[in-house]
């Protein structure tokens, strides 16, 4: 083949993919977006009424007759648990990136990666098992309670957002340049001195992506979620009475309802709202990554 | 370089109008297919197509036991089952997407638009009993039906309003909308609005049920009695009567419900002829018993989608 025509082939195939994924990107926001609007423009629902409201039950009408949608206890359920397991998970990440790229390298490397990248290919039905006979068993033991609820969750999302936090902490101290460090001892700061002041402070923007990454997959989990959340919905009172969050709700009920129904175009709107909220998480990166590099010169 | 630039963009634009004219001529081909597939199915006189069920996960299990048998004596035929929900059943088979649309509950219940469910024909292939479940703990054994319904109103919160220990009850409902929800809240509930602020625990796989009721202290739910496990929690009986096929047969157990298998009101032939293989003694008198559903013809009364009940 002469090259001319190898170079437009080349082209023609890379091209092909990309217009492919683009093709696919565009069809998909697409589609979530014309049926989750559908709620508030074909079944009159406000839009005010689904992000507020507090009571949701799709099935019965409140007493103007309009369904009763509020998405408020679920919004509330997701940032919690959110939160919550990211508060649990980031401290022990951090701390042990800190250990295996300032501490013992050799170890880090060689067991310690390999272990933690394990852990990212557990099945999330897993982890949904295993929170729901250990985790939720634990909670009940000294609670009181059922067990079932936001604390449960959130252990359980700590578990396994853990892994994704972990590996990209490991990622940003080891890519912090050596000479900063020497330089560092060279002033005659301690090791801890050198980690706290100049390791951890050049590496801020690297672990606020690793954080907002694992906050993203803690706010999409759903099959390990729904299991130990006793997905009821309401606006979560106590981190020991079951509530519910935005990936709950929608899996639970996809499969149940008829295309066309309010119910089922009300749950499209969930899954509107689920991705312009990884849209804004995304959008955060960018944000961090181009302020870190500006930094960085 | 200005030039090269302006061809690799031109080229892309080319690219990505060749790709979606290509996903749409694929679009247009399979649905293309799909007609030409079930014309063919009436013209031959051995049976030949291509059938898919949606549908209840439920029913997925017979469904696909029965399609084995059937696809081991008629070779022509390829069934495709699959799960997705019963509102995923009901919406497909009317919209014409799939053959049969397999649903727990009755397609008036599911659809919008009511009047589209009469476009559409109801076989109804077994029937499901459902019973309460309490955790080991509980000592209660018998319970009356309204005794039943205020626990799932949220008016007893208590196991000693009902005769047992002092030990509140931990509801644990399941999905909304989902078929087994349905058939109990319409059988127990009986019109009873659950008021907004009672907001029990929701789980939609009965697996998962079945577990959480073992496990947690004072819990009660509700299960098809295929699963149903003594040597993990206990059934109640309702108003004295055991939850068995038999008390279901003849109505004096009344929370159960049909398992529906809708076509389009003139199926084609292959389809035609697996739904008369669903209701013939081959599934009815072995693969229903088997897969823990009772067969229909063994019932001694009809119910009918607004839940009035005959004698047969």
């Amino acid at each position: 083949m002469p090259k001319h025509r190898l170079e437009r082939c080349g082209l023609t195939v890379t091209g092909a993919c990309v217009a492919l994924v683009t093709v696919l990107v565009v069809t998909l926001i697409v589609m979530v977006a014309s049926h989750g609007l559908a709620t508030f423009a074909n079944d009159g629902i406000a839009v005010g009424d689904f992000l507020l409201g507090t009571t949701w039950n799709p099935h019965q009408a409140d007493a103007n007759g309009n369904p009763t949608v509020g998405a408020l206890p679920m919004i509330c359920g997701s940032f919690a648990v959110t939160i919550l397991s990211t508060v649990i998970a980031l401290p022990i990440a951090i701390g042990s990136a800190i250990f295996v790229v300032e501490v013992a390298p050799g170890f880090g490397r060689r067991v310690f990666q390999p272990l933690i990248e394990l852990l990212v290919g557990i099945p999330s039905v897993v982890y949904g098992l295993i929170g729901l006979s250990v985790v939720v068993a634990w909670t009940r033991s000294w609670s009181g309670s059922t067990g079932y609820g936001i604390l449960s969750a959130s252990i359980v999302l700590a578990v396994m957002v853990l892994p994704t936090v972990t590996s990209l902490s490991i990622d940003a101290l080891a890519s912090v340049p050596h000479e900063y460090r020497e330089g560092s001892y060279a002033l005659g700061c301690t090791r801890w001195q050198t980690i706290w002041n100049v390791v951890l402070r050049s590496a801020t923007p690297s672990l606020m992506t690793a954080t907002i990454l694992g906050m993203t997959r803690a706010f999409g989990e759903s099959l390990a979620v729904q299991m130990v959340i006793g997905n009821s919905a309401q606006i979560p009172g106590s981190l020991l009475t079951p509530a519910s969050t935005l990936t709950s709700v929608l899996t639970m009920g996809m499969g149940n309802e008829a295309m066309g129904t309010v119910y089922n175009d009300v749950l499209w709107s969930l899954a509107l709202l689920l991705m312009a909220m990884s849209l804004v998480f995304i959008l955060i990166i960018h944000l961090i990554g181009g302020r870190g590099a500006v930094r960085h010169g | 370089m200005q030039a090269r630039q302006d061809i690799s963009r031109r080229q892309f634009l080319k690219v990505a109008g060749g790709v979606a004219a290509l996903a749409g001529l694929g679009l247009v081909g399979c649905g293309g297919s799909n007609a030409s597939s079930s014309t063919a199915s009436t013209t031959t006189t051995s049976l030949s197509g291509s059938i898919t069920a949606v549908g209840s996960t439920a029913l997925q299990p017979l469904v696909e036991a029965a399609a084995e048998q059937f696809m081991g004596a008629n070779a022509g035929v390829q069934i495709t089952v699959q799960g997705g929900g019963s509102g995923q059943g009901i919406t497909q088979i009317s919209q014409g997407a799939v053959q049969i649309g397999d649903s727990d509950v009755f397609a008036e219940e599911k659809l919008a638009d009511k009047a589209d469910a009469s476009k559409l024909t109801d076989n109804k292939v077994a029937v499901v009993g459902m019973g309460p479940i309490v955790s080991p703990d509980v000592t209660v054994s018998d319970i009356t039906l309204a005794d039943l319904a205020s626990i799932f109103c949220g008016t007893i919160t208590n196991w000693s309003q009902v005769g047992g220990a002092d030990q509140a009850i931990t509801v644990i409902n399941r999905a909304s909308g989902s078929g087994t929800r349905a058939t109990f809240e319409s059988n127990v509930l009986a019109g009873i609005t659950v008021p907004d602020t009672f907001k029990p625990q929701e789980q939609d796989s009965s697996g998962t049920v079945a577990k959480m009721v073992a496990e947690t202290p004072g819990s009660i739910s509700y299960l098809a009695f295929s699963y149903f496990d003594d040597t993990k929690f206990h059934a109640l009986k309702v108003g004295g009567v055991s939850p068995e096929a038999a008390s279901v047969e003849d109505n004096s157990w009344t929370i159960w419900a049909y398992e529906h298998m809708y076509t389009a009101s003139t199926p084609d032939a292959a389809t035609q002829a697996f739904i008369d293989y669903m209701m013939g003694s081959e599934v009815q008198g072995s693969l229903v018993e088997q897969n823990g559903y009772i067969p229909v013809s063994g019932m001694k009364v009809t119910r009918d989608a607004t839940g009035a009940v005959s004698a047969n």
